[in-house]
């Protein structure tokens, strides 16, 4: 039985965030974190620490010995500090503890369930939260399946289907006119499909976006109507407001909910030329933060002035204090005119961005594209070693498919076949 | 209460049908054989060849459980190669073609040896049924005959139609007439029927075709034979001829089309895409030039060959024509013309994984009624009805094989679970566990299987005793050794200086380290015989991938030990959407796994009719 862990507490930030582990190895595990455990069934307060020393967090931890606890194995729980840096980092932790691994959604229940910790009254209220968490998931695999994301997970199936689609032919078929060679397309295929989860291993942080918030930086010279939009924006007086340059220093953050987007709204202060060290450094630090900024809106004054940041591509460049326009463009937080469509603007840029990363929003995600490229890398070995064991090659195929399965849904024999008879002509 | 002749009925002499009578036979029970004609007992209806990549683990699988395929395939075998020589030994298949006669032959003598085994010649027009229950059949002559348990195994004479161009004559088999009593019946069952349809090219005579124009192909030096009790060929062996067709056979084919049965129009039941015609060939693959041909001769003494890839349903004489297209048979003559076949085929996800139709207790299907093409498929079904019909009239539990531990588990799970779309066909890439589903260790894998069931003769006992005895030895010898990577490197094997001490099977877990490597480390590994030498070698090539597939192993193996009653209630189960609820009243999973499998399963499905299992122990208890 292997041991599971999760994350047990709803994602995002909070006060506490319990991650719970069970199975035989729970305590173990809990313990190479913690050091020493406290008496099973009470709390102790504990340092957790990575496999190299370094602090995680310091959380409460407690267990419950195999019989006495909710699933009826060995359980711990690290009661943590609510914030999603130390989750994810305690959660990367135990992922590297051997024999451990992610809980399927539901899988703590159906242990209770097995072990019968749960009478019938708690399994019929259960039931319904465990379809409560395959309809989050069904509905992650349909944003998957329509976005821009599904396309690219339909073109890893594809190629694996394709690559395993290769070998079983050579394998089940070798008998019938069947190409005898398939190794360098199959390596084709695993490198293309390689240097895509790779690339998406490493865009965790576009979907931490997604969780923590996007910054989009309001840029432009000073007096040009910042944070007077700001404060349109976010519909109170955030930032100080008046009618004199550089009265905002530094940088003013404001967090909003635009179009169920997180979206922190930055208020640089104005960047103009200055004698002032201090206003110096506050338009240095501006400039950086605006630079870092997931999207910038710039605010022009009557010069047109990008005040020495330079737009990119995507950024939005719009005319500001347009109540002293006459034709009707631009954007203005006095009078709230073209507030809506700037709002737009954004979401829908912020929108498509977030599109980009929407696979890997998961630890679960994460990991089961490392362990699929570890399948990956141990099949392209193999066939470089090219021994003519093509059975372990595929096999390493399936073991990656296999991981995929929450990413681009299950690669079945009968997908396999259905490529084998349609590339190639069988039947002697 | 009706006295009962038999405890177990098999209707049909096919490949099932010669198993499953010879499996009931042998666990005891007091069985009847009947079928169409005495001589038609063991006839390959088709290709004159038995095993394959995956078929012939099949082949393995029934010797394993004492069998008659395996062993009448190497008395009969003519040619013997063993399939992806130099890939791994999981993914070998033994292969032999077969004497005709001499198969046929060896299966009859086969039965006539089987004590408890009766042979009656006959037609079953009806089955004879106590209430729901099959207890026995009808034959032609008006005659009853009462049983325990009735195999039906009667291959394609459900509705059999046979086409030869725009011709039809209903027929289960070229000769064979089909039953259309015994069809009424089954249709008063009210069972799912599907169509399917199949084809067989024109046999040719060998004395008439060149064969000094064409390329051959001669069987492995080698030999390697189906059976665990067999040693080695007993017949003459003989080449196969290898010839193609060309751009003027595509040419006849294509100006043709239309007269075919398939392209005429005139068949509704689905091929199978392994084994297409040679129109469908010419059609779906336009622009491949030319398609291979083996040659394979149909006997020793037997003039007929069978040319395989060009089963067809044109009409005879364009078949004529595009055969004379064809180098090495430009003056080739059919001896019978090529035909397609269409039939009814019962789902099979209305049978249990016992091979027992839910709806029909007693009454067990076997082999090409259940959607499958090809004997090995039908002799590995006939084997598991065979022993749960005897098991069933003898008031036994059904024995079950999980896709952990067999081919022939991973054939009916997916027969019973997933039904068929097409006719069925083994491969290795069906199985999830092919690794450790060997050929080779077939015997390890299930005769102890067949021996705890009480169905195993006393020479495979004593033979199967001694390689296991031969087996743990070597093993433990190797197990024994304990050497460091100073050791090691002294006698020439490259390795890590890591420190760690290995054992022999550690060591020959290396890809490139082999048994006879180790005989310097051990002088004694000397004694191990070859045999033993090898099974340890493909012990140790995949024991890394095998030890990672344990969990989910294991993982398959608890949720099969949560079994399902046949009346549980789908319908009452609150939560259950309808659609999973009709599919799974009708394949009425017999465990928790096989319920996963079925298509459409949610987890959160899988954790309501769990939850209700619960509820149904605690109230029985
Ligand atoms: C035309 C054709 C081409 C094929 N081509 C291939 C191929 O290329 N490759 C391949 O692998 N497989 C092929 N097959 C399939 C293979 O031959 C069958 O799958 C296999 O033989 C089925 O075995 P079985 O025991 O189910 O039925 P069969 O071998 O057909 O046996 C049925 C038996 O039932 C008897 N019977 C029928 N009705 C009655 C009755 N009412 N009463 C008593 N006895 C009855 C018959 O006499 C016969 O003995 C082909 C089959 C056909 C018909």
């Amino acid at each position: 039985m292997e041991t599971i862990y999760a994350l047990a507490t709803a994602r995002g930030k909070a006060g506490v965030a319990v991650i719970r582990l069970s199975g035989p190895r729970a305590a173990a595990a809990a313990s190479a974190l913690c050091g020493s455990l406290p008496p099973a069934r009470r709390a102790g307060l504990r340092r957790l620490r990575n496999a190299d020393g370094t602090t995680l967090d310091e959380a409460l931890v407690l267990w419950f010995e195999a019989g006495a606890s909710f699933t009826g194995e060995e359980v711990a729980e690290l009661h943590c500090h609510g914030s999603p840096a130390i989750v994810n980092a305690v959660l990367g932790a135990l992922s590297r503890i051997d024999g451990l691994r992610l809980a399927e959604p539901g899988e703590f229940t159906r242990r209770a369930l097995e072990n019968e910790r749960l009478d019938l009254a708690q399994v019929e209220g259960l039931a319904d939260l465990i379809e409560a968490e395959t309809e989050a998931q069904r509905r992650q695999a349909l944003r998957v399946l329509e976005g821009a994301i599904g396309k690219r997970a339909e073109s890893w199936r594809a190629d694996l289907i394709r690559a395993a689609a290769l070998l079983e032919a050579t394998i089940d078929f070798v008998d019938e006119d069947v190409p005898v060679d398939v190794a360098p397309e199959v390596l084709d295929l695993l490198n293309r499909v390689k240097a895509d989860l790779e690339h998406e291993a490493a865009g965790v942080s576009v979907s931490e976006r997604i969780r923590d918030g996007f910054e989009v930086a309001i840029v432009g010279a000073p007096n040009v109507g910042k944070s007077t939009l700001l404060n349109a924006l976010a519909g109170r007086e955030a930032a100080i407001t008046s009618e004199y340059a550089g009265t905002t220093r530094d940088v003013i953050e404001v967090r909003m909910d635009l179009a169920g987007l997180p979206v922190t709204i930055l208020d640089t202060a104005g960047l103009r030329e200055t004698g002032d060290v201090v206003e110096e450094i506050g338009i240095n630090r501006a400039k950086q933060r605006a630079r870092a900024a997931d999207l910038r809106v710039f605010l022009l004054d009557d010069m047109g002035s990008t005040v020495g940041l330079t737009p990119l591509a995507e950024d939005i460049v719009i005319q500001g204090k347009a109540d002293l326009l006459s034709d009707g463009t631009g954007v203005s937080g006095k009078t709230g005119q073209g507030i809506g469509d700037l709002v737009a603007q954004i979401t829908a840029r912020l929108e498509t961005r977030a599109e980009r990363a929407a696979t890997v929003t998961r630890e679960r995600h994460r990991t089961a594209i490392i362990r699929a490229l570890a399948s990956i890398e141990s099949a392209r070995n193999e066939i470089e070693r090219g021994s003519g064991t093509t059975e372990l090659v595929a096999e390493e195929l399936r073991m990656a498919s296999r991981a995929l399965d929450s990413l681009v849904g299950r690669v079945d024999v009968e997908h396999i076949l259905d490529e084998i008879f349609a590339s190639f002509c069988l039947g002697k | 209460m009706k006295h009962r002749d038999f405890d177990v009925i098999v209707i049909g002499g096919g490949h099932a049908g010669t198993e499953a009578a010879d499996a009931a036979a042998r666990l005891g029970a007091n069985t009847a054989l009947v079928t169409l004609r005495r001589d038609g007992i063991g006839v390959m209806s088709c290709n004159p060849a038995i095993g394959g990549l995956g078929k012939g683990h099949l082949v393995r699988e029934i010797d394993a459980m004492d069998g008659l395929m395996g062993r009448a395939a190497d008395r009969a075998g003519i040619q013997f190669r063993l399939l992806n020589r130099r890939k791994g030994p999981a993914v070998q298949g033994p292969r032999a073609q077969a004497d005709r006669r001499i198969f046929r032959e060896t299966i009859q003598s086969f039965l006539a040896g089987r004590p408890g085994l009766k042979i009656i010649e006959g037609e079953v027009t009806d089955l004879v049924m106590r209430g729901d229950r099959a207890s026995g059949v009808v034959l032609a002559d008006g005659a009853e005959i009462h049983a325990g348990a009735v195999v039906l195994t009667t291959g394609t004479f459900l509705r059999g139609v046979i086409h030869i161009g725009d011709e039809q004559r209903p027929g289960g088999r070229m000769g064979d007439k089909p039953s259309i009593r015994l069809a009424e019946r089954i249709d008063s069952f009210g069972l799912p029927l599907g169509r399917l349809k199949t084809g067989t090219p024109p046999r040719l005579d060998g004395r008439s075709i060149n064969w000094n124009a064409l390329e051959s192909q001669p069987g492995d030096d080698e030999p390697v034979l189906f059976s665990f009790l067999s040693e080695k060929p007993t017949q003459r062996q003989v080449a196969c001829g290898i010839t193609h067709t060309n751009a003027q056979t595509h040419e006849i084919i294509r100006e043709n089309l239309e007269r075919s049965a398939m392209y005429g129009g005139h068949i509704d039941g689905v091929g199978p895409r392994y084994c297409p015609s040679i129109e469908d060939k010419v059609v779906r693959f336009g622009d491949k030039e030319s398609h291979q041909i083996f040659l394979e001769p149909e006997g020793l003494d037997d003039t007929t060959v069978y040319p395989n890839g060009i089963s067809t349903s044109l009409p005879q004489d364009v078949q004529a024509d595009y055969v004379r297209s064809i180098a090495g048979l430009e003056n080739a003559r059919i001896v019978q013309p090529g035909y397609a076949i269409e039939y009814d085929y019962v789902d099979p996800r209305s049978v249990s994984s016992s091979l027992e139709l839910n709806r029909v207790p007693g009454l067990f299907l076997a082999g090409q009624i259940n959607g499958t093409t090809g004997y090995e498929e039908a002799g590995a079904q006939g084997l598991i009805a065979g022993l749960n019909a005897s098991l069933s009239a003898q008031g036994r539990d059904p024995v079950h094989f999980s896709r952990t531990q067999s081919y022939i588990g991973v054939m009916i799970d997916d027969l019973v679970t997933r039904g068929v779309a097409e006719p069925y066909r083994m491969f290795t890439s069906r199985a999830e566990f092919r690794l450790s589903l060997r050929a080779d260790n077939a015997d390890q894998r299930l005769t102890p299987v067949a021996e705890k069931l009480g169905c195993l003769g006393k020479l495979r006992q004593r033979v199967f005793g001694e390689k296991m005895d031969a087996l743990h030895n070597a093993r433990a010898r190797l197990d024994g050794m304990s050497l460091t990577p100073k050791q090691v490197s002294t006698v020439g094997i490259k390795i890590n200086a890591d420190g760690q001490r290995r054992s022999g099977f550690d060591l020959l877990a290396f890809p490139d380290v082999g048994f006879s490597d180790l005989l310097r480390l051990d002088p004694e590994l000397a004694l191990v015989p070859r045999q033993i030498r090898d099974q340890m070698e493909r012990d140790a090539l995949y024991a890394n991938y095998i030890q990672r597939q344990q969990l989910d192993v294991a993982a398959m193996k608890r949720d099969e030990a949560h079994v399902i009653p046949s009346d549980f209630d789908y319908e009452g189960l609150e939560g259950l959407s309808n659609e999973l609820k009709f599919k799974l009243a009708q394949v009425q999973p017999g465990t928790l796994g096989q319920a996963g499998r079925v298509d459409g399963m949610t987890p959160a499905a899988l954790a309501l009719i769990l939850a209700q299992l619960r509820r149904l122990e605690r109230r029985s208890a």
